[in-house]
């Protein structure tokens, strides 16, 4: 009903390779649906199964009811994707690739120079659409990126790793505009990120790992995972003695060793309080420490948010991206 | 329609970064005047002619070097297929409802009117080897190269939509680009090889759009049954041949294309 996106047991190998191991979620309209993952999780393969880009070997994909593998045309019509590695065309003007790609979809001129205005004021670029795109920062081509995957206003926009060589600045502004999109207009975001934080902004996260989702929800429900909040505090050694009188108090006792005391508790707040009174002016520091995403993956896989060895074939991309100065 | 308009796309978008690159438009007229000067004044002046004794070796080797001309072009327009299909423009549009088929027919006509755009600023030049072509001729040699440049674009895209690397498609590219212009008979006549090598020259779709050339260039000439070596209508209607049978094939083959 709701479901714009429907994934069952999805499936995908290369050879020997198997990326993406029975894969099943669905998301809603207007949904921004996060993907995150460490390099070569099969996010991006993932998404070019979706994309109609990649034959699945094994699973069952719709997006609005269209089913990707045998509607391939019609699902076309109505998803943009914003690729992993930019694809613009770098010696034509920003209004150039925008013209492009609204005439792919069917659109008139009158039609895109209608639609590219406001997204175009909304990513700051209207008073350079008609600067050649190579004269552009790797921030405004992604902006540029996002405004064209808009034009035809797909039902769903794909966002292989929007944000990545972006400064923080510069990547906090795309997530607003990503937010704006599923305010304003019908548009579903399916957005993939290595960052944490970025999953932050999305209504739901699944978090995926060797082509397996491990944990799907909304990144409050994913923390609360972890269970607990900690309390980190820092004593005066010359009061260490007293720790046994305080864990009697608490009713709690502290993990950790010497001067560097931890509290696990689900409401840090009122037990940073309690800990005040109990430790008194033996402490020295104290801070809460709320899980992150980062925790959260660390927790799932035993593992931290790993860098893969490049393959050949990632090198060979990394040399594209250099060659075109991106 | 969207199959129209994609063709219209691709092609437009062929043609303004042929304008926007002068660097490329000097140097792919440029390196067929080279060809002309270097080679062609050194084997003038290094060798005699066989069978025609007064023939001038620069206006025998032209047409030639306007084929080559083609040839080159339309081989390094085929190339930026594989470049754009991995991390590029193509990417975009494969993505997109066009279907496959227009990308490759937009992508040869694209390829194909820079060519013919290239050869036509060289024909202008036709004076210097001693050739004067009138109006009707200048057009239909355009004609002539246009047929040439499908065919050699067909060729391109169909080795491009194999490889799956840069590397792969210059290696497969200079086995099949050096031969076919050797064995075009650019240089050297047809006529008179030796057994095996006019063989391979006759399979050489090249040897019959050169010759074509030829024809509109000793059009009336006393010279014309000497230089050439098939009838107009074999030449074209060969050329046409493998333009067809190359286009339909790459387009099958681009249609079956590694999607990204
Ligand atoms: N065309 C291909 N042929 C063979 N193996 C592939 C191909 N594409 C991807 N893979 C493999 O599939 C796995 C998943 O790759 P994928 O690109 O989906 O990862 P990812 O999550 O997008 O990673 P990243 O964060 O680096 O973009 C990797 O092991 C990769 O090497
Ligand atoms: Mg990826």
């Amino acid at each position: 009903m709701g479901d714009r996106i429907v994934v069952e047991q999805l499936t995908k190998r290369f050879g020997e390779i198997e990326a993406v191991r029975g894969v099943s979620f669905t998301v809603g309209a207007r949904e921004v649906f996060g993907f995150l993952g460490p390099n070569g999780a099969g996010k991006t393969t993932t998404i070019k199964m979706l994309a109609t880009l990649l034959e699945p070997t094994s699973g069952r994909l719709q997006i609005e009811g269209l089913d990707v593998v045998r509607q391939r045309q019609e699902v076309r019509r109505i998803i943009g994707l914003v690729f992993q590695d930019p694809t613009l065309d770098d010696r034509l003007t920003a209004w150039e690739n925008l013209l492009f790609h609204g005439m792919l979809y069917g659109l008139s001129q009158a039609e895109i120079r209608r639609r590219a205005e406001p997204l175009l004021e909304m990513v700051g670029l209207a008073e350079r659409q008609n600067s050649l795109v190579r004269t552009f920062s790797g921030g405004m081509k992604r902006r540029l990126e996002l405004v064209r995957g808009l034009i035809h206003t797909p039902k769903v926009l794909f966002l292989d790793e929007p944000t990545v060589g972006l400064d923080p600045q510069t990547r906090s502004q795309l997530w607003q505009h990503i937010r704006e999109l599923s305010r304003h207009h019908d548009t579903t975001v399916f957005v993939t990120t290595h960052y944490m934080d970025e999953a932050e902004h999305c209504d739901r996260t699944a978090i995926m790992d060797h082509g397996q989702i491990v944990a799907l929800d909304t990144p409050e429900h994913l923390k609360q995972v972890i269970g607990s909040e900690e309390i980190r505090l820092t004593v005066r050694a010359s009061a260490l003695s007293e720790r046994s009188r305080w864990e009697a108090e608490l009713g709690q006792s502290f993990s950790g060793a010497g001067t560097e005391l931890l509290f696990k508790t689900r409401n840090a707040g009122a037990d940073v309080a309690r800990i005040v009174q109990a430790v008194g002016p033996a402490i020295e520091r104290i801070e809460i420490k709320r899980p992150t995403l980062e925790d959260v993956f660390l927790h799932l896989t035993g593992r931290e948010i790993r860098e893969e060895t490049v393959s050949a074939r990632d090198a060979w991309r990394e040399f594209g991206r250099r060659r075109m100065g991106r | 329609m969207i199959a129209l308009r994609g063709i219209y796309v691709i092609w437009l978008r062929e043609l303004i970064r042929f304008v926007r690159e002068p660097a490329r438009i000097v140097g792919m007229v440029a390196q067929p005047l080279l060809y002309l000067i270097l080679v062609g004044n050194g084997l003038a002046h290094g060798f005699q002619f066989r069978g025609a004794g007064s023939v001038n070796y620069l206006a025998f080797m032209f047409p030639g070097i306007v084929a080559m001309s083609v040839l080159f072009t339309s081989v390094f327009s085929a190339m930026s297929i594989v470049w754009d299909r991995e991390f590029g423009f193509l990417k975009e549009v494969l993505v997109s409802p066009v279907p496959r088929a227009a990308i490759a027919i937009g992508k040869a006509l694209g390829g194909t009117t820079v060519a013919v755009a290239q050869g036509a600023v060289i024909l202008i030049l036709s004076p210097l080897v001693g050739i004067a072509l009138e109006p009707g001729r200048y057009l239909a040699m355009l004609g002539v190269l246009a047929l040439l440049a499908l065919a050699l674009n067909g060729l391109g895209i169909l080795v491009a939509s194999r490889m799956e690397s840069m590397q792969g498609f210059q290696v497969v590219m200079n086995f099949l680009v050096m031969p076919l212009f050797f064995l075009s008979g650019a240089l050297y006549p047809l006529r008179g090889m030796p057994g095996w090598l006019a063989a391979l020259m006759q399979i050489d779709p090249v040897t019959y759009g050169v010759d074509a050339l030829r024809h509109l260039v000793y059009f009336r000439s006393a010279l014309l049954a000497t230089i050439t070596q098939f009838s107009l209508a074999e030449d074209l209607a060969v050329t046409l041949g493998t333009a067809a049978l190359l286009l339909v094939v790459s387009t099958v083959a681009f249609n079956r294309t590694r999607s990204a």
